[in-house]
């Protein structure tokens, strides 16, 4: 599969950076993004001129711009469809999808359920910081409620959506989450690259300029370990500073534990990368209530959208035989005139 | 054949309708016997008619579905203006139908169906039986025919239920009809063994409705309610050949893949189910061992974008859809013409605005082919001009999309989408093939200069780099690029040299279309001039009032943008212009605009393609110096505005 570098030459992050200058606001979190992808790609062996990234419109849609790869601009929301496209028309192609919390689930919501849900392979990062940059600030489908901005003076009604709910009700194959800064980006990124399907990555993504520290419980270095989870497949679901904080099933529902005073790792919930309802349950810990879990939710093995395309050409050929022009004409009933 | 005793009389063209409800089988009855007498030699034209609902309630002239076909023993373009005879599987399809029946024509009524609920349920009042009435049957020749009764008689003793029994009705009309019109049922009877016994398993289908069909041409021949029996002779002029009967979706499907194979590529058809476009999806989903590969997009936007990523990817990116859908698409064909890749997009019109008519035929998508998108956004538009000229017009649009990197809209519509016609098969090996030319990849160290995806040869057509080629990684997008290196560029004067080349480019493409000709002398009184799907009923009302004495020619445009070079030519050449359109006058404003000509309009949109007549009494107005604002709508179709 694409992810073979074809010329034997080792590539370093710095060669997937393209000339143009980058141009996002000084101090953005798409910054740190675009390091780890770079890194992801040079680890991965990424082939330059294999690889396309796809984006739609917003502040994180200008990525396709600053890495030395193919790249399409698109329009505001449709880059999983023109992926979609692409991977149909040629699918050896190694195809990221780069899209924003509106992009992505506010005008773009039908499409990326129906990319999720066909599980076309490639990689979807949606950056998410719960505003709107580019237009410069109002609240996005990620805002919390009650949320302040200049198109919600009295604080925003709507019901703020939460992505990686969205993804694995969309059928998704594998869903994750990350954080800009977070040294572990590259690594999600990788297992979203190795993933046979729709690989989703939610990247918690710091708007400097319209919603600076958004995420600054799960960033900042004293408190981030208490407020966020590692998720790890077959593991005890353990975290906080010391590592004396877990995640334990009180009848259906989640709960935060103290290990020690009677309760042990074995009482804890062990991470199971394969269970949906796990997954989804896994989706719906927030802040400040949980801690919020950061790295692979969920992944399964299904049948790529592109392959299963090619395989009903291919069957048709197989079956009728690979039909000519002549074939096509006298199709149906002919007759002739003389 | 089974001789007959009845007389025969030799007539040049008759035009049939079958009309019932949606669920009677007409749309079938009616293309068996446009097959029927395709084989047998006459030229045909057909035109369907059904409503927008699957079901409607039985009964009703809402729910009354026709299918009209003319067949002749000489060149005909049009279904026919007046019904020579008319079936009418019960009182609602009687309604709806009626006036379309020339005076004299024969009507033949299924009479089972003309109880009182029925007649309650079409809307006549109580008591009254239109097939009785004297007025009407002094005027047409009205055959009560118990077809339902007769039906179920046939087979009553096949152990078929009431219900399945029921649904062979439309064969004996069919068997009627035939018998009616002296044609060979046998092609028939091998299509009901192939396609009930062979392809659906239903072998006792097949046999009851070979027996019903059997048995509706028996009854001609027994029964003592035809004078005459007609013979519409073989057309002698139809040039030699293999055809085939092709509808207009069916030729844009097998067009596109045509195109396909004469350049090496893959269609990849991208598509959301609309009404009248949906069969061109149909077809080429059937077509995988073409090397078709379809997608049934989430929506119409996703569909124009699976297109534009195919195209980027380097495979033909192609995108169905009908008016609405057009709409929905807007924003993405900005994107194709922005990053001047090419692309197709199929545009079956239907009546507008809004969802309108959706079964019903209009070219009022024309300007927003044109014009509808932001900013200054052009692109080629081309029209066929009947169903068999939607397969040239297909590869036309694939041949300029590609090697003019544009994307084009083919303006197909509603009429000649689902109107069929005999097609000659062309020779495959005749037809010419179009290279496709990509840039060639080469390793590129760290200080070679990056690809230029913006630079232009001498038509000004961008290179077409595709993802995949070593050294050529670059990127497009939709905001404006700098000519040449194709980066971010807000520059006021570089965005003016682009909007100047993507307009001058797609201009360039006049080069590569071939003239305007005209169908009669090229200079004379008047000049007709059409486009798309009105050709036949033009050409003909031009031909009719030739023939009368008048000089009247006749020009149909194929190329709506960029039009023919000639055509200003052409329109000076005549003292009067007059436009037939099924719209308000699109194509009359651009002409009016371009050329500075009084051009008139003769507009309809009533849902129905054009009657030659219609045509003619505006050709009489015009010639006679009577034409007034008022003539730009046919009589028929004036309505008052009481406001």
């Amino acid at each position: 599969m694409p992810v073979t570098n074809t010329s034997l030459q080792v590539l370093t992050p710095k060669d997937f950076a393209s000339d143009q200058d980058v141009r996002w606001c000084p101090g953005c979190g798409d910054y740190a993004i675009l390091n780890a992808v770079r890194k992801a790609c040079a680890k991965i062996g990424t082939a330059k001129h294999n690889t396309v990234f796809i984006s739609g419109i917003g502040c994180s849609s200008r990525f396709p711009y600053y890495m030395d790869t193919y790249g399409f601009h698109t329009i505001h929301g449709r880059a999983p469809a023109i992926a979609t496209g692409l991977k149909v028309a040629n699918p050896d192609l190694d195809v990221w999808v780069v899209t924003g919390d509106g992009d992505g689930l506010s005008i773009g919501g039908n499409h990326l359920v129906h990319l999720l849900r066909r599980n076309v392979r490639l990689k979807v990062m949606l950056f998410n910081n719960r505003i709107y940059g580019l237009t410069k600030g109002q609240y996005s489908p990620t805002s919390e409620e009650g949320k302040k901005t200049k198109s919600s003076p009295a604080g925003s009604i709507d019901m703020p959506l939460r992505p990686i709910s969205v993804a694995l009700a969309s059928e998704a194959s594998f869903v994750a989450r990350a954080l800009d800064v977070d040294k572990r980006l590259p690594d999600v990124l990788e297992a979203a690259a190795h993933h046979k399907g729709t690989a989703f990555v939610e990247i918690y993504q710091d708007c400097n300029v319209f919603n600076h520290k958004a995420f600054e419980y799960a960033t900042d270095k004293d408190s981030r370990e208490d407020n966020t989870i590692w998720l790890e497949h077959g593991k005890p679901m353990i975290f906080g500073k010391n590592r004396d904080k877990g995640i334990r099933l009180h009848g259906h529902k989640p709960e935060v534990v103290e290990l020690g005073k009677g309760i042990t790792e074995d009482d804890l919930l062990f991470h199971d990368v394969h269970d949906e309802a796990h997954g989804f349950m896994l989706s719906r810990m927030r802040y400040p209530k949980f801690p919020e879990p950061m790295g692979v939710f969920y992944q399964i093995d299904d049948e790529c959208y592109e392959d299963m395309v090619v395989a009903q050409v291919q069957a048709a050929i197989k079956q009728r035989g690979a039909g000519d022009l002549a074939a096509l004409f006298n199709e149906g009933d002919t007759y002739e005139i003389k | 054949m089974i001789a007959s005793r009845k007389q025969v009389e030799r007539i040049p063209s008759a035009t049939v309708r079958f009309a019932g409800d949606s669920g009677d089988g007409m749309q079938l009855a009616g293309m068996r016997f446009t097959d029927a007498s395709a084989i047998f030699g006459n030229d045909v034209a057909t035109l369907p008619d059904f409503p927008a609902e699957i079901r409607a309630p039985i009964g009703t002239v809402a729910g009354v579905s026709g299918f009209q076909i003319n067949f002749a023993s000489s060149d005909i373009r049009t279904p026919g203006d007046q019904v020579d005879a008319l079936i009418a599987m019960n009182p609602a399809a009687f309604r709806a139908n009626i006036a379309d029946v020339r005076s004299g024509g024969i009507v033949i009524v299924n009479e089972t169906e003309f109880d009182k609920i029925n007649l309650r349920k079409a809307g006549y009042q109580e008591g009254y039986n239109p097939i009785h009435d004297e007025v009407l049957t002094a005027r047409y020749r009205i055959v009560p025919v118990p077809m339902t009764r007769l039906n179920e008689e046939v087979l009553k003793d096949t152990g078929m239920g009431a219900k399945d029994i029921g649904r062979s009705r439309n064969m004996y009309a069919l068997g009627l009809i035939y018998w009616l019109f002296d044609r060979e049922m046998q092609p028939t009877i091998d299509f009901l063994n192939d396609f009930f016994g062979k392809k659906k398993k239903l072998p006792q289908v097949a046999e009851a409705n070979i027996k019903v069909l059997q048995a509706g041409w028996n009854f001609g021949e027994t029964a003592e309610l035809f004078v005459h029996r007609y013979q519409v002779a073989r057309a002698d002029d139809i040039p030699p050949g293999k055809y085939r009967r092709i509808t207009g979706n069916e030729a844009t499907a097998i067009g596109l893949v045509t195109a396909s194979k004469l350049c090496g590529k893959d269609v990849v058809y991208c598509s959301y189910p609309i009404t009248p476009a949906s069969d061109v999806l149909h077809y080429l989903a059937a077509m995988k061992q073409y090397g078709v590969k379809t997608v049934q997009a989430e929506d119409e936007i996703a569909a124009a974008c699976a297109a534009i990523g195919a195209s980027f990817a380097g495979q033909l990116g192609i995108t169905g859809t009908s008016g609405p859908g057009l709409c929905l698409k807007s924003e993405a064909i900005n994107l194709a013409i922005m990053t001047e890749l090419p692309m197709v997009i199929v545009n079956v019109q239907r009546g507008g605005p809004s969802t309108g008519l959706p079964t019903k035929t209009e070219q009022s998508d024309l300007l927003q082919a044109l014009f509808g998108r932001n900013g200054d956004s052009p692109l080629v538009v081309l029209a066929p001009q009947s169903p068999s000229d939607c397969f040239d017009m297909a590869i036309e649009a694939v041949k300029i999309a590609v090697t003019h990197m544009v994307p084009v809209i083919l303006l197909s519509d509603g009429y000649i989408a689902n109107g069929a016609e005999p097609w000659r098969i062309p020779d495959p090996r005749k037809l010419e093939t179009f290279e496709i030319q990509h840039p060639a990849g080469h390793p590129r160290g760290k200080d070679d200069p990056a690809f230029r995806p913006y630079e232009r040869d001498e038509r000004l057509v961008r290179p077409w780099a595709i993802p995949g080629t070593e050294g050529l990684e670059h990127r497009i997008g939709g905001l404006e690029k700098e000519n040449g290196s194709g980066t971010v560029a807000y520059g006021d004067e570089n965005h003016q040299l682009m909007t100047d080349l993507r307009k001058r480019k797609v201009e360039l493409v006049a080069d590569d279309i071939p003239p305007l000709t005209t169908e009669g002398p090229d200079t004379g009184d008047l000049l007709l001039l059409g486009w798309g799907g009105t050709y036949g009923a033009i050409t003909t009302a031009a031909n009719n009032m030739r023939a009368k004495g008048h000089k009247v020619s006749a020009a149909h445009l194929r190329y709506m943008n960029p039009m023919p070079k000639n055509l200003g030519d052409v329109l000076r050449k005549f003292k009067q212009v007059l436009i037939p359109e099924l719209n308000t006058g699109q194509l009359s404003l651009l002409i009016r605009a371009k050329y500075l000509i009084d051009a008139k309009g003769l507009n309809k949109v009533a849902g129905k393609p054009f009657l030659v007549n219609e045509i003619e009494q505006a050709i009489g107005m015009m010639l006679d110096g009577q034409f007034t604002a008022q003539s730009a709508t046919p009589r028929q179709h004036v309505v008052e505005m009481n406001v």
